[in-house]
């Protein structure tokens, strides 16, 4: 097979796809964005909990989509859970940059290496948006702005 | 540059001496033969259109309706012979009943500004059915927005068809216009158009119809279906793209107001008075589309030289070979199987995304379309929220839908 499909869509995606970690809403959220992608119509909504210390501690998504904007999400969620909101946008931006296949250097290691998995995502530019639909909604939860859109 | 293509008509319709005429095909995508299944967003070009096109803007190019010099008045014969080649494609009864447009978008917006806007009054009713592309569904929204304009949605039945009787029921005595594909984007639902017509006219309303696939794949006889407007585009009818056609009735045409104002849609401008020019020109404001009004008639000659009949039955062919095959895959749901349906294969993959498939499919050099189709309340009606969608032209072949077959079947092995 293609080397760059089987990257695409390499076993960890397609586990957080079909098995998308910390999905539903969550009833005690403090946040909470909607993205929606108007090129293929595809939805998310975030929902976040953060706490006294400025802490995510919990982080809830629904919505739904293709295999890469659902794993994206999930993988997300797993990453983001436990960290202030400043590290979280940290992390946020240098997750755009890796998918879009520019320098992520500002990544502490053993983020690159969880997030590596979403790499492959580079080599289909047409694709990237589904990738980064739910970063840019849970930036815009955080931030308590409009619904986010990547078109 | 090189010899000009010539055009020979046959009784007959060799897809293989087709498809020889659009270099486009013969090229690769990641290694692997292009399988070209997206012409319902855009068909390709046949070497006699970009030949067309390259020689006129070579040897006869320059402004039209303006200058006396020689250039200018060969360029104004070709675009107006243009324009009576339009005429005879859909059998209108005068050239001046065809207007150049940007697209089909644009002659359904002329419509909306031009025809129906300065007419509406809050209340009064637009019927269409939930199988409009965003083309014929927007330009009415904005006179919902704008005038308090009603919209009079008329579902389709769960196969796709689409009945001229729930036509029928929608229009009441507030309606002012029924606008309906001839042929769906995304069902492929060929509307019954003629019955359509015939029972809008008996209670007073007339009819637009957006042509953009059907004229692709239907003869259109505008005169037989005694329809008010007819919008087609070029790039689907392997054209070019940056140009359409708005056909009116003359006696419509005559009162609508301007749409652009410009030059050439004039008869003469004052300081404090102003008078427009006669249809088509009214609406032409600005230096029109002038190669593309070219390469749009070496299109239709194109179109034309062909037995219509047999490149019909040849993608009629394609589309009940195809759906054949993908139904056997039970991970697929096809939408739109309404009976003599055009040349459009939509469906759903349980479990995977139109997008990933697309995704898959693009690798393996297959070509088709994901997502919402500009067609939302459709997806809606089939509770869908988009779908894959292979669309076959004349150029394509029954080897081209086996490689879509195998490409999907691939899809399922890497996201099943």
């Amino acid at each position: 097979m293609d080397q760059s499909l089987r990257e695409l869509y390499q076993e960890v995606i397609l586990d957080h796809s079909r098995h998308p970690r910390h999905f539903g809403a969550l009833a005690d959220a403090t946040h909470s964005g909607e993205g929606y992608n108007p090129l293929c119509g595809d939805r998310v909504k975030i929902y976040l909990l953060v706490d006294g210390d400025n802490r995510i501690a919990d982080i809830g998504f629904e919505g739904k989509g293709c295999a890469i904007s659902q794993a994206s999400a999930s993988l997300m969620t797993d990453m983001l859970i436990g960290r202030t909101v400043d590290e979280a946008e940290e992390l946020m931006g240098g997750f755009v940059h890796l998918v879009k296949g520019e320098s992520a250097n500002g990544l502490a290691e053993e983020d690159r290496e969880r997030l590596d998995v979403m790499a492959g995502v580079s080599a289909f530019p047409m694709r990237v948006k589904c990738a980064t639909l739910a970063w840019h909604t849970m930036k815009s939860a955080l931030e308590g702005g409009e619904a986010a859109k990547t078109e | 540059m090189s010899a000009q293509p010539k055009l020979k008509p046959t009784a007959s319709f060799d897809p293989l001496a087709a498809r020889a005429d659009f270099e486009i095909l013969s090229r690769e995508v990641y290694g692997k033969p292009l399988v070209y299944l997206d012409s319902a967003a855009s068909a390709q070009k046949p070497r006699h259109v970009l030949y067309a096109m390259q020689a006129f803007a070579a040897s006869e190019y320059a402004n039209v309706h303006r200058g006396v010099h020689c250039l200018s008045a060969a360029a104004t014969e070709r675009y107006e012979a243009a324009r009576e080649t339009v005429r005879s494609f859909l059998s209108a009864a005068h050239t001046d009943e065809i207007v150049f447009t940007k697209g089909g978008t644009e002659a359904i917006n002329l419509v909306s500004y031009s025809h129906l806007a300065p007419r509406i009054q809050p209340g009064d009713e637009i019927v269409l059915s939930v199988m409009e592309h965003h083309s014929n569904i927007v330009p009415w929204h904005f006179l919902r927005e704008r005038y308090g304009a009603v919209l009079r949605w008329v579902d389709v039945n769960d196969d796709g068809s689409l009945d001229a009787e729930a036509v029928d029921a929608a229009i009441g005595p507030k309606t002012k216009l029924v606008a309906i594909a001839h042929m769906s984007n995304v069902l492929g639902t060929i509307s019954p158009l003629k019955e359509i017509v015939a029972r809008a006219h008996a209670k007073g309303v007339p009819v637009l119809a957006d042509g953009c696939q059907g004229a692709v794949h239907l003869p259109v006889d505008v005169r037989d279906l005694d329809i008010d407007f007819y919008a087609l585009t070029g790039h689907k009818l392997y054209g070019p793209t940056g140009i359409g056609v708005l056909y009116g009735k003359r006696a419509l045409l005559k009162f609508m107001r301007p749409f652009n104002g410009g030059g050439e849609m004039i008869r003469e401008v004052g300081r404090e008075t102003i008078t427009y020019a006669d249809p088509p020109a009214r609406f032409e404001a600005g230096t029109p589309p002038i190669i593309e009004a070219v390469g749009l008639a070496a299109a239709v000659d194109y179109v034309s030289a062909l037995d219509r009949e047999a490149v019909a039955a040849h993608e009629h062919d394609l589309l009940s070979y195809a759906t054949g095959q993908v139904q056997e895959l039970n991970w697929v749901r096809v939408i739109g199987e309404a009976k003599g349906k055009g040349s459009i294969l939509s469906f759903e993959t349980q479990g995977m995304h139109a997008h990933d498939v697309a995704t898959i499919l693009d690798r393996e050099g297959v070509a088709v379309r994901a997502g919402h189709h500009c067609a939302q309340p459709l997806m809606e009606r089939f509770g869908v929220a988009s779908t894959t969608r292979a669309s076959f032209a004349l150029y394509n072949t029954r080897d081209e839908v086996d490689a879509f077959v195998a490409a999907l079947r691939k899809a399922r092995t890497i996201l099943g």
